[in-house]
């Protein structure tokens, strides 16, 4: 069962626990009701997946980026500017027609949150955690998605601190879009390595 | 713990992905709280990150199954905000502080969390030079730690090529027990598909991991 089809039930009294929680740490000073009300709103409003796609789109339409970009992704990221500040140890793996790229953390749930934000729950999950290294065509099936037979699949399981985004062939049709355009098809999924950029 | 449900790499049986479409970042307030108390909490750097895992990596089998992401989370800082004397059982039946706080080094304020959070920096300074390069073959070890590990089950003793040096970093296994940084080597390693699940296994798929040096011996 995934687990967004029991996010409500299996601790039904989870949000007066969490709760209680946060009125302990705050009464203790710990932490600032104030400041964590800003940590939500930077993820559900700035931090997300678009970062991402404007790095891949500059890829796209400047050589000199991507060779950057795939040299040392923290720097490049950095220095673009557009993002919000990156950390330490990302890496951009680049898909090609030889090899299609797919990250995973089958230990626990290690994602790029600065350039893609929070992993959505599959990602998270035991299905995918589990198959993405033995079965990855299967996973890419799930996902709708089929790659031409002589296509090698590498998986990235993100086991220490570094992290990976991917970054997928621009497709045929698109060569005179502007890159903005180009940002709006490069899906979150394309940069995991589960969906491909559809002009 | 290591050999436990959360090292997931290649078990069968749970079934199909199931993306959500327009997934929202949280699917309820809780989710946010408990994601943003766990960040200011770590601000006060009372745990490792891996301490951090370690703690979500020994709850029962059958709980972390049988919960959903931030619910581990919440169980996971609310067991080590009791085992590091920040909170205590009786506060926590009560739902509110009976105690005195305890100093802590950091607390995030608003013009912190004002701030874009960017990540830790895990490198540190070597003690030794690396001691494989790119394209060197390795074996990993068997290893089978009652503790904290990043080498999953999946990826202990097979043999892979070492692909890129990624610098000296925090050894999780130590840092996890509070016993310190340890810096240790970091490497891509790389193995064939069917080094890992056998002759049947599709020859096309190749996986890596990312390997501390005491994950691996010449081969």
């Amino acid at each position: 069962m995934p687990d967004h089809d029991h996010d409500h039930s299996e601790l039904s009294d989870i949000q007066l626990r969490v709760r209680a929680l946060e009125t302990i740490l705050t009464e203790k000073g710990y932490v600032d009701p104030a400041a964590l009300d800003l940590m939500v709103e930077s993820y559900e409003t700035k931090i997300g997946p678009k970062n991402g796609a404007r790095l891949v789109a500059r890829a796209w339409i400047d050589p000199d980026f991507k060779a950057a970009l795939l040299k040392d992704a923290t720097e490049a990221a950095n220095a673009f500017g557009h993002v919000s500040p990156v950390g330490s140890h990302l890496i951009a793996v680049e898909n090609t027609p030889k090899t299609h790229n797919l990250v995973v953390c089958t230990l626990c749930s290690c994602y790029p949150w600065e350039v893609l934000g929070l992993p959505p729950v599959w990602y998270k999950s035991a299905p995918y955690r589990s198959r993405a290294v033995i079965d990855p065509k299967g996973v890419l099936a799930d996902f709708g998605v089929a790659l031409p037979a002589e296509t090698e699949i590498r998986i990235w399981d993100s086991t220490a601190e570094t992290r990976f985004i991917v970054v997928p062939m621009r497709p045929p049709g698109t060569e005179n879009w502007s890159e903005d355009r180009l940002a709006e098809i490069v899906t979150r999924d394309c940069m995991i390595g589960t969906g491909l950029p559809k002009p | 713990m290591s050999n436990t449900i959360h090292d997931m790499g290649g078990m069968h049986g749970f079934g199909p992905v199931e993306p959500e479409a327009n997934e929202p970042v949280f699917h309820a307030p809780w989710e946010g709280r408990v994601h943003a108390l766990q960040r200011a909490i770590g601000a006060a750097d009372l745990w490792t990150i891996d301490g951090g895992r370690a703690s979500l990596e020994s709850l029962p089998p059958v709980v972390y199954l049988s919960t959903t992401y931030y619910e581990r989370w919440f169980l996971g800082l609310e067991k080590r905000l009791i085992a590091h004397g920040l909170v205590a059982a009786d506060e926590v039946a009560a739902g509110h502080s009976l105690h005195a706080a305890k100093p802590i080094k950091r607390t995030m304020t608003v013009a912190d969390a004002a701030k874009p959070p960017v990540r830790g920096n895990f490198e540190r300074p070597a003690a030794a030079p690396a001691r494989f390069k790119p394209g060197d073959r390795v074996r990993t070890v068997n290893i089978n730690p009652a503790t904290h590990t990043r080498l999953p089950r999946y990826a202990r003793d097979k043999e892979g090529v070492v692909e890129a040096i990624r610098g000296c970093h925090v050894y999780p296994d130590t840092a996890a027990l509070g016993q310190g940084d340890h810096p240790q080597w970091l490497y891509a390693v790389v193995f064939g598909g069917c080094e890992l699940w056998g002759e049947d296994a599709d020859p096309s798929i190749t996986v890596s991991i990312e390997a501390f040096e005491p994950y691996l011996l010449s081969a």
